[in-house]
């Protein structure tokens, strides 16, 4: 129903399907995912990934509940660490280098890779002080930086016009989309080069699904974004490219028109058609 | 569709019963019946107390005695009823005839340094009269409690200045006098003679290490040697400025009728106040109520706690509970964050967990064995050996004190903030953990930065049950530094101001004090529960000022509750 609200913000180009398709060969890589496994105990969660994610574009992660797609987002900031079950092998490159080396700084990884979660998470703290806290991780602590930073950050996530006003109230007091925006400006005021989201609009309204949705239209300018989704109609209208997972595997991978016109597989033909799933 | 009908009988009380209505009655009751008890009990401790301070009628009564009629002038204290027959088997003499039982009073007749005793029980019927005559005079001393008596003069040095109707007025211009002249006295005592007394002491110390250290040589001691004698000149002056200020207390005494008709004399330097509590309305009444009830508060103890103020014990009561609360905070959180956030949880983070709680049940008198054993003789005789040597073998830290008090208290309440600490720990949701740390903290800074500051509320209630329960102990505080009697604060103006080593009194050693040490029963007993009164004060404040902390923190931190 909102759908169809929905498509008329999103360029009509990617709807159309009379302009050419984009071809991952073309693409400059970001993230390369070279036969990932993980496990969970003795539970093999994801089998046998590869995958090569463009930069500066938008790819979506499909795929039925349980079938892996968020964990295998988590992998690419090593969030998965934080669960003491899980076992991890294969190798996620970023820009080349393995990010599951032994050497690796976990949390400059962090700052490279940024992730949006599913619901918003903004800390009891005031709004400039959200934004202002990864900053303050790295040790900026000077007014003006600090000013400047979170004023390009809100304004990026389209949030400055709506609490330019009220910067120390609480961040609590904001409705669930601005919170959600918020937290992508606290993403993103940090500079990452990747930009994970966890379905980011599934806990929130129509209208605020769209003002996501324009958002991470306007931000792939800008940054490699993942984004995890199980709303079919949004893949299509956000991303570049999608993978459709299953059970762990992954599928079908490819340019997101061509997927969801034209697809490979069967498996993928039958989910984004609705017949299971 | 309607509902089916079901037999009449034997519904009623099934339904009664399913709907859960007995249940309400049960949980209802159960909190009302704690409601009334605790209610209760305080205005039980509250009236009694509180009425202490209330200045009664002083009655002048004529009383039949077997060797002949006597003037008894006292306050009724209470009353007992006892059977007949049984007062006569007790050998109380005959019974008046027809009545079932005898009403006897508790007299409170002062006077205790001339009277065999200061409360006597009278027998009702032996009575003739009562009156309550304006004249009749209660003197507050400073020693052997009150004194009633009729004023009949006043003198000045021996010689009679003035008699009859103008000698009240002048007793109570003199004995105002006599009173800012104590002030001063006790100003001169306690902070300037003492402040000498405690430099000189610190000289002594001085050249005690001087000798330990081998460093006595002829300069040192020379140095030491004239600032004794510029101490000992400043002591000289105040001394005779003390024996001048003694001489002026002591120019005045009054001269009284008491109940046996004899004159006595008493010196106005052993005067606190005076009043005629028959004279007086009762809106007087009340303000002198007011006036009582502040110097209880503010005074120091006279006559072995059973007379004056308990200043020191709130002062030292607070102090205590503050510096336990200090202590206990930063060690029973950090001991929380090891145990739920980096211990990896297993078997012998269960069993930790285990002592842990259970070390919440034992014996606080446990804790103050073994304050003393370890804390006192062990710690503080080593840090004497090592710091204070010059004062051996007089110990320093090697003694009971304020500081080895507050650390037994605040290692008996360490398990209630460790387990309302790991409780808020958990609390917190993970995907504010996951939201620090996808924007590149360390788990350190998330705990720091955002899990620590959301779980202060629960922080704050383990330390509101920590205050509650230390406050309110008394048993390890008698090994580990609670006295009766403490001649100094531990807060004064010496450097270093605050002086963790000294000994304290405490609220609750008090009440255990006067109620159960103190020589004389029947005066001290008002003061116990007006002493228990204002410990039960002092609690519900110290915690109302962290409730009310604690709210505020959670307004802030209220992101937990959606």
């Amino acid at each position: 129903m909102s759908d169809q609200v929905l498509t008329h913000a999103i360029d009509p180009a990617i709807l159309s399907g009379g302009v050419e398709h984009l071809k991952l060969e073309d693409e400059d890589i970001c993230l390369k995912v070279k036969d990932l496994e993980l496990y969970y105990g003795e539970k093999r969660a994801l089998n046998e990934i590869n995958l090569e994610i463009p930069r500066k574009r938008v790819t979506a992660f499909i795929g039925p509940s349980g079938c892996g797609k968020s964990t295998l987002l988590r992998c690419f900031n090593r969030m998965n660490d934080l669960v003491d079950s899980a076992r991890v092998m294969g190798e996620i490159a970023l820009d080349g280098d393995n990010i599951y080396a032994q050497d690796v700084d976990v949390s400059a990884l962090r700052r490279r890779v940024g992730m949006v979660f599913q619901r918003p998470n903004p800390f009891p703290k005031s709004i400039y002080e959200n934004v202002a806290y990864g900053l303050r991780l790295q040790g900026i602590n000077k007014r003006h930086i600090l000013d400047e930073r979170v004023e390009w950050a809100l304004k990026s996530a389209a949030l400055w016009g709506e609490v330019s006003n009220r910067l120390n109230d609480s961040a609590l007091g904001l409705s669930g989309g601005q919170q959600q925006r918020l937290v992508i400006a606290r993403a993103i005021a940090i500079k990452p080069e990747v930009l994970l989201l966890d379905e980011p609009a599934s806990a929130l309204d129509p209208i605020s699904t769209l003002k996501i949705e324009e958002l991470i239209y306007e931000l792939k300018s800008e940054y490699t974004i993942v984004i995890v989704t199980h709303n079919m109609q949004q893949a299509a209208r956000v991303s570049d490219y999608t993978a459709f997972m299953y059970m762990g595997d992954m599928i079908e991978y490819g340019a997101t028109d061509k997927l969801f016109t034209n697809p490979d597989k069967k498996q993928t033909e039958d989910y984004i058609t609705g017949r299971y799933g | 569709m309607s509902l089916e009908k079901k037999p009449a009988v034997e519904s009623h009380f099934k339904s009664w019963w399913k709907s859960g209505a007995p249940w309400i009655w049960l949980n209802a009751g159960a909190v009302s019946i704690s409601v009334v008890v605790v209610f209760g009990l305080l205005a039980l401790i509250a009236s009694r107390g509180m009425s202490h301070f209330w200045p009664s009628d002083i009655q002048q009564m004529q009383y039949q005695t077997a060797a002949g009629e006597i003037r008894i002038i006292g306050e009724q204290i209470e009353h007992e009823n006892i059977a007949a027959n049984q007062f006569t088997e007790i050998g109380l003499g005959a019974a008046p005839e027809g009545v079932e039982y005898v009403k006897r009073w508790l007299i409170k007749t002062g006077n205790r340094d001339i009277l065999p005793a200061d409360f006597r029980w009278i027998d009702d019927h032996h009575i003739k009269q009562i009156k309550t005559p304006e004249d009749l005079i209660v003197v507050e001393r400073v020693e052997w409690g009150d004194f009633y008596g009729y004023l009949k003069s006043v003198s000045e040095l021996g010689k009679q200045s003035s008699t009859g109707e103008t000698a009240w007025s002048d007793l109570e211009q003199r004995l105002q006098r006599v009173l800012d002249l104590r002030d001063e006295q006790k100003l001169l005592e306690k902070s300037e003679i003492g402040a000498i007394n405690y430099q000189l002491e610190r000289l002594r110390l001085k050249r005690r290490g001087h000798e330990l250290d081998g460093t006595d040589s002829k300069e040192n001691l020379a140095e030491i040697a004239a600032e004794e004698k510029a101490l000992d000149d400043q002591y000289q002056a105040l001394r005779s400025r003390l024996e001048s200020l003694l001489t002026a207390i002591a120019r005045d005494s009054a001269q009284f009728e008491v109940m046996d008709g004899s004159i006595v004399e008493v010196p106005l330097k052993h005067m606190v106040s005076v009043l005629k509590p028959n004279g007086m309305n009762v809106f007087e009444k009340l303000g002198y109520y007011f006036i009582n009830f502040k110097n209880f508060m503010i005074d120091d103890p006279r006559e072995a706690n059973t007379e004056g103020g308990v200043f020191p014990a709130i002062f030292g009561t607070v102090m205590m509970v503050l510096l336990m609360s200090i202590l206990v905070t930063p060690l029973g959180v950090v001991a929380a964050v090891y145990l739920r956030e980096y211990a990896r949880q297993g078997a012998m983070i269960r069993i930790i967990r285990i002592a842990v709680n259970n070390l919440a049940g034992v014996p606080s008198i446990v804790y103050g064995v073994f304050g003393l054993g370890f804390f006192v003789y062990f710690l503080g005789h080593n840090l004497d050996r090592l710091f204070f040597p010059e004062a051996m073998p007089a110990p320093t830290f090697g003694t009971p004190g304020l500081m080895w008090a507050s650390i037994t208290l605040a290692l008996l309440t360490l398990p209630v903030v460790i387990v309302s600490t790991e409780e808020g720990l958990a609390r917190i949701p993970s995907s504010f953990r996951e939201g620090s740390l996808a924007l590149g903290a360390t788990k350190f800074e998330t705990l720091w930065k955002v899990v620590l500051p959301m779980s202060s509320p629960a922080i704050m209630t383990g330390l509101i049950l920590a205050v509650a329960r230390a406050a309110g102990e008394v048993a390890p505080l008698m090994l580990v530094g609670v006295v009766k009697l403490a001649p100094e604060l531990p807060v004064d103006g010496n450097v270093p101001f605050v002086h963790l080593e000294r000994k304290f009194m405490h609220l609750g050693f008090h009440i255990y004090d006067v109620g159960f040490q103190s020589p004389n029963v029947e005066a001290a007993r008002p003061l116990v529960y007006a002493t228990a009164f204002l410990l039960v004060l002092v609690i519900v404040l110290l915690n109302l000022s962290a409730i009310m902390l604690r709210n505020r923190l959670r307004e802030k931190y209220k992101a937990l509750d959606s």
